[in-house]
């Protein structure tokens, strides 16, 4: 399975960059991660809890960080297993470009599922990963430009919340002391 | 002979009251005291090494009992395939190892790599969780054809390829084929697929396995349609425990249809297990474990070619397979493309030359092998939809086509090996075409397209090969078992009859037709007569129920046993009666002596013969017990001819089947509402493949329709009301029943009675471009096969 996107954020390639190499910003950003620990340069362990269709798991994996092409491009692979419910893993091919607006973030994704989760959701892994990455994407994109004007992203904020992100101001506030 | 009770009467089935009522005893309901249940950790990659498994932690978590790997079983035997094939070339097929738990690397999605036994079943799959493992995945072959291409990943390391065997048939005649097709005024090419398909049988697979220290016997109750034949294959083949020291049973089986044949490697566990623990160990599948342990059916991908001469007379037949075998060779899976595949591709006609040939493949997907009809379905529906295809390419009425090809005169020879004893193949075509009413088709396509439907007819021959098999030939086609069957007939003292039968009944109705046999060869009422099965400790060894043998093998044997009792029967009644053996009659329960009004009823024969006070003792033993083995001289040829009537849905490409029928030739019928209950049961899971069943793997061995919500079964909804009709019989000629057997045909006859009528239907719309849809027909496939 295969996705593609990509969105603008209002901040420059340097700063995406620094939050796509933070466990925290991970953590905060990755629907249903309940941890996330790690480095850049050693990978990342995650524990991320899901349902998918009728297959509701826990699953344990490791992020790894490769081709890094500070700060326009890299590729970020992941391995879950879930136990019974069988395995999630994927890539994903993240480019940062320089636009007026601040950087156009795009993406190409490659997931496979397997085991359970294949046997018995494989109707429904299709939309599920896309929820997955516009979610992720959304969420990236709110903890680094911060909360916006109350009616365009109050809700946002809200789930960003839900999922990890501790704080409603922005990452980049928080980072530069703001 | 009570009408209602002996052969011929459609006596209602006596084992249906404790299964309509909840009574059954299933493998399931067998619980023993002290028992332990079994989670199987499977492979969720398609392949891949084994790098790692580590049980310590799970061996640490509440309740288990031992953790087991596939190292547990280094000094155990693998699971047997039972049929060895010999290549073109005259080599034998290649044939990997199949070990009880996987050893080294996991080759299909379900593939067992470790086993915990626990005391509860939720403890031992909790434990299983918590197995630590690595396994390295490596990269999947499951398209057959790219399994065969040079450098394409092995399943098995060992072997030379993916290709289990080459098979031509028959080989002498490949050039002679290929020379008519060349020369043929014309020749029709199809190119189709015989979608792969999952049995699933009411009740998932169940076994226990049961050591007794204090006798060092072990039993395993299992699932099976043959447990004689599980009792060799795992006894000899795989745990090296001998016969009298293994019982196997298979209690009430609720459905089979092929995939609970052959010996798995739950059962080998199971027993083996059962040892190590020295508790009884539980296996119950679930439905999602079925669908990726249990064996599959079909996965044939072939071409087809039909040469006709310009008189359109069939002058030669070609055909090329490629057959999945799956990861592993399960029990009969070389057999089934093979020997019951590449024998049936005459048909029902006089085609002087068929070749054809066929490449096992092995890939990374669950095993596949006998699925209801088995090679047979896949032969029928290749050969029916090209004959289809030859009579719209050339103009002619499909049903004349048919008839100008068939063979009339009996016994006839084919060229692929069979001698067909007997069969009227015109009488079961007359009969459909009136039941099915063709005639008055044309006046329904009307009807249909005033409602903006296109309506479609299509109709088919079939015939098979079953009631399998005389031993000798077999054993020269490559079968590692003899094929007879037995049957041992005791006569109890009072008169009552419990007949052991080496058949065993899933759902066949044998507990009520085998005895209607036997009480009419006496004179008894029926109820008074018991088919025990399905429990080697007690019957005489078998080779169970497949291949729609039970009747006509089985029940042959039962015969000869019956007719044994009854020669020594009349020996009693004569020295009771003081009259000459050669006097004595048997009619209605009762011994006489012709012309005389002098007898003996059935009863006091038996007590005699029990409380031999008055008894030719010098003459003959006490007791009425007898065993007959029966070996049958040739295969049977049930045949037929099906109809099917379709509505497409031209905006949709749904298709709705409005009516079936067939008409079915199987020789003499012993239970006419059992035969036609079969048919039923045959037809509905032709129909389920032709329209719904599908098996779908994605590129890397994952199973994509591993449930019920991807996997469409089909309802009562889906079909249309059965038209049968078996009035046409032409008795089997070898066997004493003269029945040719009736259990698959239903499943062989009636996909490509489904096809045939979609591509009518889209054929009358003047979509002359589609000459074929493959199955199933989903209204997408229709819906694009229409609009191009």
């Amino acid at each position: 399975m295969e996705l593609k996107g990509s969105r603008i954020i209002k901040a420059d390639p340097q700063t995406v960059w620094n939050g796509l190499l933070d466990p925290e910003v991970l953590k905060a950003c990755v629907p249903g991660c309940r941890e996330m620990h790690g480095s850049p340069e050693d990978g990342f362990d995650a524990v991320v809890v899901q349902k998918v269709g009728p297959v509701k798991a826990t699953f344990k994996g490791a992020v790894t960080l490769s081709d890094m092409d500070r700060p326009s491009s890299l590729t970020m692979s992941g391995e879950g297993k879930g136990g019974a419910a069988g395995f999630a893993k994927g890539g994903a091919d993240v480019t940062l470009t320089p636009v007026p607006e601040g950087t156009e973030l795009a993406y190409n994704v490659e997931a496979k599922v397997g085991g359970k989760l294949a046997q018995l959701g494989s109707r429904i892994i299709d939309g599920f990963a896309k929820r997955m990455a516009d979610q992720f994407f959304e969420r990236f994109q709110q903890t680094i430009e911060g909360p916006q004007d109350e009616d365009e992203s109050g809700q946002d904020m809200a789930e960003a919340a839900e999922g990890g992100g501790d704080e409603k101001k922005g990452w980049i506030k928080r980072m530069t002391g703001g | 002979m009570p009408k209602d009770g002996g052969i011929g009467a459609s006596t209602k089935r006596r084992e249906d009251v404790r299964f309509l009522t909840g009574k059954g005893r299933y493998t399931d309901d067998i619980n023993i005291h002290g028992q332990t249940y079994v989670y199987f950790l499977r492979s969720d990659v398609a392949h891949g090494r084994i790098n790692k498994i580590d049980t310590a932690d799970a061996e640490a978590m509440p309740g288990v009992v031992k953790v087991f790997t596939g190292k547990d079983f280094e000094g155990v035997g693998g699971i047997p395939c039972g049929w060895q094939v010999t290549d073109r070339f005259g080599e034998v097929m290649q044939e990997p190892a199949h070990p009880v738990l996987a050893q080294g690397k996991v080759r299909h999605v379900g593939d067992p790599m470790a086993a915990v036994v626990a005391e509860s079943p939720e403890q031992a799959r909790d434990a299983a969780e918590a197995i630590e493992y690595d396994i390295e995945e490596l990269p999947a072959v499951v398209d057959m054809k790219e399994a065969l291409q040079d450098g394409a990943p092995k399943v098995h390391d060992d072997l030379t390829s993916n290709l289990c065997y080459d098979w031509g048939f028959v080989e002498e005649n490949r050039d002679a084929v290929d020379e008519a097709i060349k020369n043929a005024a014309h020749v029709t090419t199809l190119e189709l697929r015989n979608n792969r398909l999952v049995a699933n049988p009411m009740e998932p697979r169940v076994a226990v396995g049961d050591y007794h220290a204090g006798t060092g016997d072990y039993t395993l109750y299992t699932t099976s349609q043959n447990p004689h034949m599980i009792r060799l294959l795992m006894g000899a083949f795989v745990l090296g425990i001998p016969e009298n020291k293994l019982r196997v049973v298979a209690p009430d089986v609720g459905g089979g249809f092929g995939t609970k044949i052959f010996h798995y490697a739950e059962e080998a566990f199971c027993t083996f297990a059962s040892k190590q623990v020295n508790r009884p160990v539980k296996w119950t599948s679930s439905r999602s474990e079925a669908f990726i342990s249990d064996a599959h059916g079909r996965d044939h991908v072939s071409k087809i070619e039909l040469a006709l001469d310009s008189d359109n007379n069939f002058v030669a037949l070609r055909t090329d397979t490629y057959a999945n075998m799956g990861a592993y060779l399960s029990t009969f899976a070389p057999s089934v493309p093979t020997w019951l595949h590449g024998t049936l591709m005459a048909g029902n006609y006089k085609t002087p030359l068929v070749y054809v040939n066929v490449k096992a493949v092995f890939t990374n997907t669950v095993p596949v092998d006998a699925y209801r009809g088995a090679g047979r379905p896949e032969a029928s529906y290749q050969l029916e939809r090209v004959v289809d295809k030859a009579a719209r390419e050339l103009g002619v009425d499909p049903v004349a086509l048919r008839r100008q090809n068939f063979i009339t005169e009996f016994p006839y020879a084919t060229p692929v090996a069979v001698e067909y004893d007997t069969g009227d193949y015109n009488a079961t075509m007359d009969k459909l075409l009136e039941i099915a009413d063709v005639s008055g088709f044309e006046s329904r396509v009307a009807e249909s397209k005033a409602r903006g439907k296109l309506r479609g007819l299509g109709l088919n021959c079939y015939i098979e090969a079953c009631g399998i098999a005389p031993s000798n030939l077999v054993g020269q086609l490559g079968a590692r078992a003899g094929l007879y069957e037995s049957a041992t007939v005791r006569v109890n003292a009072t008169g009552s009859i419990t007949v052991m039968t080496g058949s065993h009944s899933h759902g066949q109705g044998h507990e009520t037709a085998f005895p209607q046999v036997v009480a009419d060869m006496i004179g008894i009422d029926a109820t008074q007569i018991e088919i025990v099965h399905g429990d080697t400790a007690n019957t005489p060894m078998g080779m169970g129920t497949y291949g729609s043998r039970s009747l006509a093998v089985g029940g042959s044997a039962m015969v000869k046993a019956t007719q044994k009792i009854i020669n020594k029967a009349k020996k009693i009644a004569a020295h009771l009666l003081e009259a000459s053996e050669g006097d004595i009659e048997l009619k209605d329960g009762a011994f006489s002596v012709a012309g005389t009004d002098k007898s003996v009823a059935w009863g006091d024969v038996t007590l005699a013969a029990y409380v031999p006070h008055n008894y030719p003792l010098e003459e003959i033993e006490p007791g009425l017990e007898e065993t007959a083995f029966y070996d049958p001289s040739n295969f049977t040829y049930p045949s037929g001819a099906y109809c099917c009537e379709v509505e497409v849905d031209p905006e949709t490409g749904k298709v709705e089947v409005l009516a079936f029928a067939a008409a079915d030739d199987f020789g003499n019928v012993i239970n006419p509402m059992i035969v036609e209950g079969q048919v039923h049961g045959g037809i509905a899971q032709g129909i389920g493949q032709a329209m719904l069943e599908n098996c779908a793997y994605d590129s890397d061995g994952q199973l994509l329709s591993g449930s019920y919500m991807d996997y469409a079964m089909p309802r009562a909804a889906d079909m249309p009301m059965f038209k049968v009709d078996h009035s046409c019989q032409t008795p089997c000629t070898h066997n004493p029943l003269g029945v040719k057997g009736c259990g698959e045909a239903g499943a062989i006859g009636s996909p490509p009675a489904v096809v045939n009528a979609v591509v009518d239907a889209v054929q009358r719309a003047g979509h002359h471009d589609v000459t074929h849809i493959d199955m199933p027909l989903t209204p997408s496939r229709v819906w694009s096969a229409i609009n191009g």
